[in-house]
C-alpha cells in the first residue's frame, strides 16, 4: 500500500449534511472560504454544512454522489472522475452518481488556478484529488464502524460500500454516514496499490448514458425558468462593426415580441419563444458601421503570411545552425503548409439563461470556464461574484469554444437579462454560432529540411505565421511566460522529437482582428499536420520508408516509438494494399500523451475516401479504456473532418460559410473503420480528449501521397491543389 | 388550433401553423429531448416521427403534424427498454449526447423498415444525422446489436 501523508490535512473539513450524510472534501490553503451557497449539491447538504467544499456526499440511503469540478462535454469526466474516488472508497459502483460542482475556489483546477475544463487535463489533474477524497472518506467510515464494534480500525476492511470486521459483521456506508461525519479527519490517507484497483483501468459504462437516451439530459439550451423569455440577437455582419441605428417598426409589433433593445453585442429581440424572436429579428432593419475589417479577405491574408515566412521570425528553438546546415546539405526540400480558420461547431449552438435580480444573478449554461464566466457575469450585472451562481449544465460539445476569455455568450445574456427584467435565455442560431468568431487561427508553416550524402536528416527549419490565441487575453502573461511568442502557436513543433542536429523553429505573430481561441488540440491541430507531412517528405528525399525513417530518428524516444510501432504493426504496415489505395503514418506527442495513426485511403470519383484508421495511444495509467477508445475514435473523426472538409473563409469581411452544408462534418457514410490500441503501462497519466486529433490529418495526407504520388500541403485537402 | 398526438397524448395548440414543429415540441410542449442543431435539415438532431416516418422537425411546419401522431425521443420507450436504447447502453454510444435523440429516432425507423440492416442500409439511413463527437462507429455497432436483439426475441 502506498502510504502518503495528506499534505492538506489541516484543510480537510467534514460536516454533517442536512440529510444526515457525510460530506468530505479538500480545501486549499490561501483561498477564500467565501463562496456562493446553494448549488444543487449545496442545497442537499446545506444548513449544518461547514463549507460547500465537497467532492463526495454519502447519504444514509447509501447513495454516493461525486461532485465533479470539470464539465461533461462528452469526454467522460462524469464517469472517470467518480471512478477514481469510488475505487479508493471501495464504493458499490451501482450506488454512485455525479453532480456538477458549483463555482467555488475549492473546485479550481489544481494547475490552472481557476475552475475550468481544458487541456485534456481533467483526469490527470484530478487523479490525486479524487483518489485522496475517496480514501479519506473510507478511512472515516472505517473509524465509525470500529467505534461501533469497539475494535481496532486496522482489523476492519471495506468492500463494495460496506465495512467488515474480523467476525464477518458488516455495516454499510449509508448506515455509518452520520457517525462517520462526527469523527476527526484522518492524519494520513492510504492510497491503493494500483494492482488492487477494482474500477480504475476497467471499461466501466458511462454514468451519464441513460439520460442521454430518453431526452432527460439537460443541456443549456433546454433550461426553462418560470416566466422566462427567449432572445436572439442581431449581430454585426463583420468583426468590429458597430450598430449605427435600427428600425424595429415592423418587428416590435410581431407576435410574441416583448422588447427590442440595443446591447453591446448587437440588437436583442426578446420574445415569448425562440421562433417568434427569430421571425422578428428577420423583420428588423439594422444599419452597421462596418469598421476596419470590411475589406478583409482570407486569400490576401494567406498571401501576406507567405511573404512574411520568407524572413526570419522570433526564435523559438535553435539547435545547431539550421540555415548553415541547409546550405551544405546534399539534398534539400522546402514545403509550405497552410491551414484555415476553423469553427468549433459544437452540435449545441451557444446559449445562456440568466435570472437577474436586484441583488443576485443566476446563470445556466454549458461552461468550460466557470470562474471566468462567473466573474464576467458579475461585472456585467454590477454584482460581486459571490452574488452570482453559475449552474453548469451538460455541454452539447465544447471543444474549447465554451472556455472564452471574455465569456462572450454569458456576458451578452446578462446584458439582455438587464433589459428584459425577467429571466431570459439567449439562443444563438447555427449561423450566428459559426459567424461568432473565436476560431482556431489560420496558420502558415514553411519548412525547409536537408539530408546529408548518407541520407541522414541534418537540418530542419520551421517558420510559422499565424495569430496568437493568448495575446490580449487575461492569460497572456501567465501562458506566454515572458516569451515574445505564443507557446500555443508553436506547440508540437517546438518539442519536435526527431534527432536532427540542426533544428530551428521561428514564429511570426500575425495581428488580425478575427477573434481566435483554442480549439480541440489547439496548436497541435496544425503543427502535427505540417511536421508529420514534412517528415514524410524528408523520408521521400532519402528514399526511405516513412515508418522506418521515423523509427531511426526516434531512437531516444521510447514512448513515441511504442505507439508508432503499435500502430504500424496493427495496421499491417508494409503489407500490400489493393491497387489505388495508400497507407500513411503519423506520430505526435500532445497533452502528455503519445499518439500514432495509420490511415488507409483511396481516391474514388475524384474524392478522398478514408477506409481505415488504426490508432495507438499511450496516455500512461488510464482510468477507463472504454472512454479512451471513444475519445481516440472521436478525435480521429474530428481531425479527419477538418482535414477533408473544413475551412472558414472571409470575403470583404464577411464569413462565407454559414451552416453544416458549407462547413461539413464527417458523416456516417464517410466514416472509416477505426481501431484503437491502448498501450498498457503505469506511467504518469496523460490527457485523452485532444491527443487523438493531431495525427489524423497528416496520416491521411501521407496516405494520399502513397496512393497518388502527390503531396498535400494545404487543408482542407483538395486533390487539385496537391503538388 | 392545431391538434395532433404526441407520444400517445392528444394536444391542441393555438400556434402559428408555420412555426417549425421542433420549436413547438420544445417550447410549447416542454419536450426538450428533441434538439436544435442547424435549422435547415442538415444535421438530424431534431428528428422525430410523424406517423412512423422520420422527419426533420426543424423544417417541418407544425401544420404538417395536424391530425397525425408524433413520436419524440421521450416517447421511444418510457423506461429505456427499446432495443436501440438497450444497444446504445451496451455499446456506451453517447459522448456529449446532444445528437443522440436524433440518431435514435432515425435508427428506429431504419429498424422498422429493415429489421436486419446492412452497413449500406445504415449509411443510407444515418448519413443525415451528424455527430460532432464522432460516435459513428459505436452507433453502427449498436444498430447491428439492436437488430440482433429483435431477431433473437422474435425467434423465441
Amino acid at each position: 500500500m502506498i502510504r502518503r501523508k495528506l499534505e492538506r490535512r489541516d484543510f480537510l473539513k467534514i460536516s454533517v449534511a442536512a440529510s444526515g450524510g457525510l460530506l468530505i472534501g479538500l480545501r486549499f490553503p490561501g483561498i477564500s472560504a467565501l463562496a456562493p451557497a446553494q448549488s444543487s449539491s449545496e442545497q442537499h447538504a446545506s444548513a449544518t454544512t461547514f463549507m460547500p467544499n465537497a467532492f463526495v456526499r454519502i447519504g444514509t440511503d447509501e447513495r454516493i454522489t461525486v461532485i465533479v469540478n470539470h464539465s461533461e462535454m462528452g469526454q467522460g469526466v462524469y464517469t472517470s472522475l467518480p471512478m477514481l474516488l469510488a475505487d479508493e472508497l471501495d464504493a458499490d459502483w451501482t450506488k454512485v452518481g455525479f453532480e456538477a460542482a458549483p463555482v467555488d475556489p475549492k473546485y479550481n483546477h489544481p494547475a490552472f488556478g481557476i475552475q475550468m475544463t481544458g487541456g485534456s487535463s481533467s483526469v490527470y489533474s484530478g487523479m490525486q484529488q479524487f483518489r485522496e477524497a475517496g480514501a479519506a472518506a473510507r478511512s472515516m467510515l472505517i473509524g465509525a464502524a470500529a467505534q461501533q464494534w469497539n475494535v481496532d480500525a486496522s482489523t476492519c476492511r471495506t468492500e463494495s460500500g460496506a465495512v467488515f470486521n474480523k467476525k464477518g459483521q458488516k455495516l454499510t456506508y449509508g448506515g455509518l454516514a452520520t457517525a462517520a461525519a462526527k469523527l476527526p479527519p484522518p492524519e494520513h490517507v492510504q492510497l491503493k496499490d494500483p494492482k488492487t484497483f477494482k474500477l480504475i483501468g476497467k471499461p466501466i459504462k458511462r454514468l451519464d448514458t441513460p439520460e442521454k437516451l430518453n431526452g432527460e439530459a439537460v443541456f443549456g439550451i433546454d433550461v426553462k425558468l418560470p416566466g422566462m423569455l427567449t432572445a436572439v440577437i442581431a449581430r454585426p455582419p463583420i468583426f468590429g462593426a458597430t450598430m449605427k441605428s435600427f428600425d424595429d417598426s415592423r418587428a416590435r409589433s410581431m407576435p410574441g415580441v416583448k422588447k427590442i433593445v440595443a446591447i453591446p453585442a448587437g440588437v436583442a429581440v426578446i420574445a415569448d419563444t425562440f421562433w417568434q424572436a427569430k421571425m422578428a429579428r428577420h423583420a428588423l432593419r439594422v444599419e452597421w458601421d462596418e469598421g476596419s475589417m470590411q475589406n478583409f479577405n482570407t486569400s490576401e491574408m494567406m498571401h501576406q503570411f507567405r511573404e512574411r515566412a520568407k524572413s526570419p521570425g522570433t526564435s523559438v528553438r535553435k539547435d545547431g545552425d539550421a540555415t548553415a546546415a541547409l546550405a551544405s546539405a546534399a539534398k534539400k526540400i522546402a514545403a509550405v503548409y497552410e491551414v484555415p480558420y476553423l469553427s468549433h461547431l459544437m452540435m449545441e449552438p451557444l446559449n445562456c439563461a440568466v435570472d437577474l435580480r436586484a441583488d443576485s444573478c443566476e446563470v445556466w449554461t454549458g461552461s468550460q470556464f466557470q470562474t471566468i464566466d462567473r466573474a464576467n457575469a458579475a461585472k456585467t450585472a454590477g454584482l460581486p461574484p459571490e452574488k452570482v451562481q453559475l449552474h453548469t449544465t451538460f455541454l452539447g460539445g465544447g471543444f474549447g469554444r465554451r472556455a472564452n476569455p471574455q465569456s462572450d455568450f454569458v456576458v451578452e445574456a446578462v446584458q439582455v437579462a438587464k433589459a428584459a427584467g425577467v429571466p431570459v435565455k439567449v439562443i444563438w442560431t447555427r449561423e450566428e454560432d459559426m459567424a461568432g468568431g473565436w476560431y482556431r487561427p489560420a496558420f502558415l508553416h514553411a519548412i525547409e529540411g536537408g539530408i546529408d550524402a548518407s541520407d541522414n536528416a541534418v537540418s530542419w527549419r520551421s517558420r510559422l505565421v499565424g495569430q496568437s490565441i493568448m495575446a490580449g487575453t487575461p492569460f497572456a502573461a501567465a501562458m506566454m511566460k515572458g516569451k515574445d511568442y505564443d507557446p500555443a502557436s508553436v506547440e508540437g513543433v517546438d518539442d519536435l522529437p526527431y534527432e536532427i542536429p540542426n533544428l530551428a523553429v521561428e514564429s511570426h505573430q500575425a495581428e488580425i482582428k478575427v477573434p481566435v481561441q483554442w480549439l480541440r488540440s489547439v496548436g497541435h491541430s496544425h503543427t502535427a499536420f505540417a511536421t508529420e507531412c514534412f517528415v514524410d517528405e524528408l523520408a521521400g528525399l532519402a528514399q526511405k520508408d516513412p515508418y522506418q525513417f521515423r523509427r531511426a530518428l526516434l531512437q531516444k524516444h521510447p514512448r513515441h516509438l511504442g505507439v508508432l510501432d503499435l500502430a504500424a504493426q496493427k495496421a499491417g504496415w508494409g503489407k500490400p494494399l489493393p491497387k489505388g489505395m495508400g497507407r500513411g503514418i503519423a506520430v505526435h506527442f500532445a497533452f502528455e500523451s503519445y499518439s500514432a495513426h495509420v490511415a488507409e485511403v483511396s481516391v474514388e470519383d475524384g474524392n478522398v475516401r478514408v477506409h481505415r484508421m488504426v490508432c495507438a495511444i499511450d496516455c500512461g495509467q488510464y482510468v477507463n479504456p472504454g472512454i479512451i477508445a471513444a475519445q481516440t475514435e472521436g478525435g480521429a473523426i474530428f481531425g479527419a473532418s477538418a482535414a477533408l472538409f473544413q475551412e472558414l473563409t472571409f470575403e470583404n469581411g464577411r464569413l462565407q460559410q454559414t451552416n453544416f452544408n458549407t462547413f461539413p462534418v464527417m458523416r456516417m457514410n464517410e466514416c472509416p473503420q477505426i481501431e484503437t490500441h491502448i498501450v498498457d503501462n503505469h506511467e504518469k497519466s496523460g490527457g485523452i480528449g485532444e491527443p487523438g486529433v493531431p495525427c489524423a490529418a497528416p496520416a491521411i495526407a501521407n496516405a494520399l501521397f502513397a496512393a497518388t504520388g502527390k503531396r498535400i500541403r494545404k487543408l482542407p485537402i483538395r486533390l487539385s491543389e496537391a503538388v | 388550433m392545431i391538434g395532433f398526438s404526441v407520444n400517445g397524448k392528444r394536444v391542441n395548440l393555438d400556434v402559428d401553423p408555420s412555426t417549425p414543429l421542433l420549436w413547438v415540441i420544445r417550447e410549447q410542449l416542454g419536450l426538450t429531448g428533441t434538439k436544435y442543431g442547424c435549422g435547415m435539415a442538415q444535421c438530424g438532431a431534431c428528428t422525430v416521427h410523424i406517423n412512423g416516418e422520420a422527419v426533420r422537425s426543424c423544417v417541418a411546419p407544425v401544420s404538417r403534424a395536424g391530425g397525425k401522431s408524433v413520436t419524440t425521443i421521450e416517447g421511444l420507450s418510457p423506461d429505456l427498454s427499446h432495443p436501440l436504447q438497450r444497444a446504445w447502453l451496451e455499446e456506451d454510444v453517447p459522448q456529449c449526447g446532444y445528437c443522440q435523440s436524433g440518431q435514435l429516432m432515425s435508427a428506429a425507423v431504419l429498424l422498422l423498415e429493415k429489421p436486419r440492416p446492412t452497413d449500406e442500409d445504415i449509411d443510407e439511413a444515418m448519413t443525415g444525422n451528424i455527430c460532432r463527437c464522432g460516435t459513428y462507429p459505436r452507433i453502427r455497432k449498436a444498430i447491428h446489436r439492436a437488430a440482433e436483439m429483435v431477431a433473437k426475441a422474435g425467434a423465441r
